[in-house]
């Protein structure tokens, strides 16, 4: 046994001593396969028409590497490349939704996100650059819940409270006036603005599945990444509701149309590469009714939840409530 | 190994016994007893109490859990860092205060045509719902403070505004006019700071710091709509 043993020892150690030179040389040899294997990989991610495919969960729809052979697809690539996580988030984002959607953390999964992302994607949504895709660029395959759920709760409280106060000052020399809280509307602008939240995202992402199915789209979004975009896209009509406490007609219209414009050119700059294959009537009609559902959100609500100004109360260069009730206790 | 070492001796037998055999011949069950009672002293200490509150009188236990309910109202007034409210949670207080302002809070049922301020169920819908919806975002966002804790705190963070409710029904009493606003703007200014420093005195810490304002912007907006329906109340 132990002589056995011995010889058995002695084999090991000169096999390791022996392999040990030979995993040394193999290192170099390693090293040398290794750079190649990383220029092959840099020559890959250069050529922006090769199309690489995350593994991901089967419910989540494949998004597939934009690579389309015009410049601005490449810019957009050398812009993707050049962020360091971009690869991380790839990686991570199949192994993600893993949890059964009856678990908590399953819902959690759509939480994940830290002050700064939140901040940076509203920041994102209120300077659309075109060039720029909104999703790509801040949501990558990270699409929250968090933003589009409170900036709607935000948005319905904002259109309620600035719709009631904007009535108050306009009516308020009326000698028949009664203050009413208005509190119906609450109710009313919660329904609105969350239908149009949910309901038009689910209606354009079953559209983009269909078009899908029929013309090979090479970008697709998912249906939490449609709710995200048009959930961002809502913020800048926050600010425009407290500014339509203002009771000037031209005023409201300006801010209408500056929303529309910041808000409707997301969308459209979003949407754009995800229709860009398709018939032209086809694709052009699609981002045509997205913009056009956007202007009808605003106009109705500024329509039903702002009264008109009337035009004795209209003083003749700007409006404060002062002079209004000065206007009207003289008129 | 053990079956080589412990017969050296025997090479005749063809096989080994293994280490713990002699083990077996023991009957456990009978000639060692293993019964008695898993019960550790202190669990018996409180059976004892429970079945004495179940003789006490019901003032007793009224006075128990309003004292209680009291106390945590005097740790909302002065809001320090402590754990009381998070520790012994309970949901009396929530309720008392918020049937309080919902009935403060309620329109005359004479004048349901027009569009006037919220009805009973919409004030308690909204203040019971959004302090749910508030406590499923901290925790959806990783927090680690319980379902129930967090109702609580959010519950007695309304005491506040359920007593500038009070102030400004009294003060309308008087006349009318921009002086009597002004001095209710003041005091449901006052009562909103003061439930906003109560409550993220004691959720913020459940928070992992890059997320705190995330987790404490959706409190600012609930007690700012409690604070608007308190400020446009009109009586009719």
């Amino acid at each position: 046994m132990s002589g056995g043993e011995i010889s058995s020892r002695t084999l090991q150690i000169f096999f390791l001593i022996i392999g040990r030179r030979l995993t040394g040389r193999m290192a170099a040899v390693d090293d040398l396969q290794f750079e190649e294997f990383g220029n092959a990989a840099t020559s890959l991610t250069a050529n922006p028409d090769a199309t690489t495919v995350n593994i991901e969960d089967p419910g989540e729809t494949p998004k597939h590497q934009p690579g389309s052979p015009r410049g601005s697809g490449r810019e957009e690539d050398d812009e993707l490349l050049g962020n360091d996580d971009s690869d991380k988030t790839e990686l991570l984002a199949g192994q993600k939704k893993s949890s059964p959607f009856w678990t908590f953390e399953y819902y959690q999964t759509f939480f994940d996100v830290d002050t700064y992302q939140v901040f940076d994607r509203i920041k994102g949504s209120l300077l659309p650059i075109p060039g720029k895709n909104f999703v790509r660029l801040y949501i990558r395959s990270n699409p929250d819940l968090y933003g589009p759920f409170w900036i709607c709760a935000t948005l319905v409280f904002a259109i309620a409270i600035s719709g009631n106060l904007s009535n108050f000052l306009i009516h308020l020399g009326e000698k028949t006036y009664h203050y009413v809280p208005e509190f119906r509307k609450v109710s009313i602008a919660a329904t609105i603005i969350y239908a149009y939240a949910w309901l038009v995202p689910l209606a354009l992402w079953g559209f983009l599945m269909w078009r899908n199915s029929k013309v090979m789209n090479i970008v697709s979004y998912s249906f939490l990444e449609i709710v995200c975009v048009y959930g961002y896209s809502l913020f800048i009509y926050i600010p425009t509701a407290i500014l339509w406490i203002i009771p000037q007609k031209a005023v409201r219209w300006i801010l209408v149309m500056i929303a529309l414009g910041i808000s409707g050119s997301l969308l459209a700059m979003t949407f754009w590469p995800a229709v860009r294959e398709d018939n032209r009537r086809v694709a052009l009609a699609t981002i045509v009714t997205i913009v056009l559902l956007h202007m009808l959100l605003s106009v109705g609500c500024l329509a039903y939840f702002f009264d008109a100004p009337e035009m004795d109360h209209l003083p003749t260069t700007t409006a404060t409530p002062n002079q209004t009730v000065a206007a009207a206790k003289s008129s | 190994m053990a079956e080589a070492e412990e017969s050296p001796g025997d090479p005749g037998t063809a096989s080994p016994r293994p280490l713990f055999a002699g083990l077996s011949d023991i009957s456990i069950s009978q000639d060692i007893p293993v019964e008695g009672e898993i019960t550790i002293p202190m669990r018996s200490r409180i059976r004892e109490f429970d079945s004495s509150t179940l003789n006490e009188s019901v003032r007793n236990t009224i006075m128990r859990d309003l004292k209680a309910v009291g106390k945590k109202f005097m740790h909302v007034l002065y809001p320090r860092k402590s754990n009381t409210l998070l520790r012994d949670w309970d949901l009396w207080g929530p309720l008392i205060l918020c049937v309080t302002l919902a009935l403060m809070l309620q329109r005359d049922s004479a004048d349901s045509e027009k569009d006037g301020g919220p009805q009973f169920a919409e004030v308690f819908v909204i203040v019971r719902f959004g302090a749910v919806t508030i406590t499923l975002n901290s925790k959806l966002l990783g927090g680690n403070i319980s379902f129930f804790q967090s109702l609580c705190v959010l519950g007695y963070c309304i005491l506040p505004l359920t007593v500038a409710m009070l102030i400004c029904r009294l003060v309308l009493l008087a006349d009318p006019g921009p002086v009597n606003f002004m001095v209710r703007l003041f005091v449901v200014i006052v009562m909103f700071a003061w439930s906003i420093v109560a409550s993220t005195a004691f959720l913020a810490d459940s928070q992992p710091p890059n997320r705190r304002a995330l987790a404490v912007y959706p409190v600012f907006l609930f007690y700012f709509v409690i604070s608007w329906m308190i400020l446009t109340f009109t009586p009719q």
